[in-house]
């Protein structure tokens, strides 16, 4: 159920981000709702991973690229000169395409290396932690009989969860998903699926997703770009019983992309 | 490449239900003239028709069946889900059909009432509306369908005119109960067939635009004049 009065926690205005002199993504204008979940969908090269990289300032890591325009995470713009990329990362959070689990560590370890890398240390604290955001990620179950093994040892499915895991440790308000069950299995989707519709209780979730039916069964809004613009964005059930640009039609349909 | 098998589905199924709703035109059509013309061949004609449409209803179900799981989206969706509504319409037309070629077969060995002319009016206004729904249905023209909608409310009237007329007539005149009861029998098929030609014209309109007009009365105020219907 949408929540149309939730409060917006994420706006882009004019957002631009380019790769050298070319533009990837052309002036998007986009609002997040708390505790929803967004889809981005669109065609290969369309710019909406390079979209959601601006949101956590993680776009200006590659050589040469550079965003312009305003991103504003509650109240605080994100692009402010004062404003500490990694700040703004530990706030919007990010899980990606391949589970990338720290080599070397135990699963625990890896659950809270992030509170570690803000200088807490209390084992307590981190334990409680631990549990719940592995518990969040629906994984707890499979690995409290393990946690001090590496995380290695895990399979595709478990590691991409326990990535969310580790994400959602340093509480974050925002969660952003990089197409994170395109290498999974349908059983390891279909469980992280079900934890984004759980989590989204306690954090918001903008999630990038080649699979349109994906996208209709988790989210609450979907936003579809192509050529590097946002070409229609409105509630899930409206976008893909109902959209209103003919080019949305076109895409999800399968006339293209 | 599920895209392409939804494709190949969809026009599979697509060429089926015109196929259908051919028969049934004709089926409609046929029960009439068995009236009309008091002619029982073509009663028999309405049943083999009927035949046809049953396998085709199962046949088009199963289609429909086989595409759901392919998930489609956005048009694709809203043709599908009309699809499985529509055949269920067809399949009622076509029963109606058959009731009113049955009772026709039963009314030729009375005497004809009075009343025929609107009898007549209202079964020319039921086969435009059939007619106009499944070609609405086969170009994906939301202006014919309209057109359907338009003539709902003056079919209705049409029936409703009938049953007071024969009832006061069958009031003054007992001997003729079971001929009035026959042609009041015809009407309140003919106006079903109509009311499932409005149904097909309010998915084809669905599918077309998206808009659900159903229990909206949203047709009326758009629609204008009923006299209009046929320009």
């Amino acid at each position: 159920m949408v929540d149309h009065n939730s409060e917006l926690v994420l706006e882009t205005k004019g957002l631009k981000a380019y790769f050298g002199d070319n533009l990837a993504v052309r002036g998007v204008d986009f609002k997040v709702h708390s505790n929803s979940v967004t889809a981005i969908i669109g065609p290969s090269g369309c710019g909406k991973s390079t979209f959601i990289r601006c949101l956590n300032r993680l776009h200006e890591e590659v050589p040469g690229a550079r965003a312009e325009g305003s991103v504003r995470l509650k109240d605080q713009d994100i692009y402010a000169k004062d404003m500490d990329p990694v700040m703004v990362r530990r706030q919007i959070g990010m899980v990606f395409q391949k589970a990338n689990p720290f080599p070397g560590m135990t699963i625990f370890e890896n659950v809270v290396a992030g509170l570690k890398l803000a200088g807490i240390r209390k084992k307590s604290f981190l334990e409680e932690t631990a549990e719940r955001s592995l518990t969040h990620a629906a994984l707890w179950d499979e690995v409290k009989n393990k946690l001090h093994q590496p995380a290695t040892s895990l399979s595709g499915g478990q590691q991409q969860r326990l990535c969310i895991a580790r994400t959602l440790a340093i509480d974050p308000p925002v969660l952003l998903m990089d197409e994170p069950t395109s290498a999974l299995d349908p059983i390891s989707t279909s469980k992280i699926e079900e934890l984004i519709l759980q989590i989204k209780k306690h954090v918001t979730i903008v999630i990038v997703t080649h699979n349109m039916q994906q996208a209709a069964r988790v989210s609450d809004y979907t936003a579809f770009f192509l050529l590097g613009e946002l070409v229609e964005f409105d509630e899930t059930s409206k976008m893909f019983t109902v959209p209103k640009d003919k080019r949305t039609e076109q895409y999800v349909t399968g006339k293209f992309g | 490449m599920i895209h392409r098998r939804l494709d190949s589905g969809l026009t599979q199924l697509t060429e089926l239900l015109v196929l259908t709703s051919r028969y049934v035109e004709e089926a409609v059509s046929h029960s009439i003239l068995a009236w009309r013309e008091r002619d029982s061949s073509f009663v028999d004609k309405v049943h083999k028709i009927e035949e046809q449409v049953n396998q085709s209803h199962k046949q088009i179900d199963a289609e429909c069946l086989k595409l759901f799981p392919t998930a489609p989206l956005a048009v694709d969706l809203r043709f599908l889900l009309s699809a499985v509504k529509i055949n269920t319409d067809l399949e009622r037309m076509t029963d109606q059909a058959v009731n009113i070629a049955d009772t026709a077969g039963y009314y030729l060995r009375f005497p004809t009432l009075p009343h025929q002319n609107e009898l007549c009016e209202m079964a020319d206004d039921v086969q435009f509306m059939v007619r106009e729904a499944i070609e609405s249905f086969i170009k994906g023209d939301s202006l014919l369908a309209t057109n359907v909608l338009r003539c709902d409310d003056k079919v209705d009237n049409l029936k409703d005119k009938i049953f007071r007329d024969i009832i006061t007539h069958i009031t003054h005149n007992p001997k003729d109960a079971e001929q009035g009861l026959n042609v009041i029998l015809i009407a309140r098929n003919l106006e079903r067939i109509g009311d499932h030609a409005t149904n097909i014209a309010e998915d084809v309109i669905f599918t077309v635009s998206g808009e659900d007009i159903r229990h909206s009365g949203k047709q009326k105020i758009a629609l204008g004049d009923p006299n209009e219907k046929r320009k």
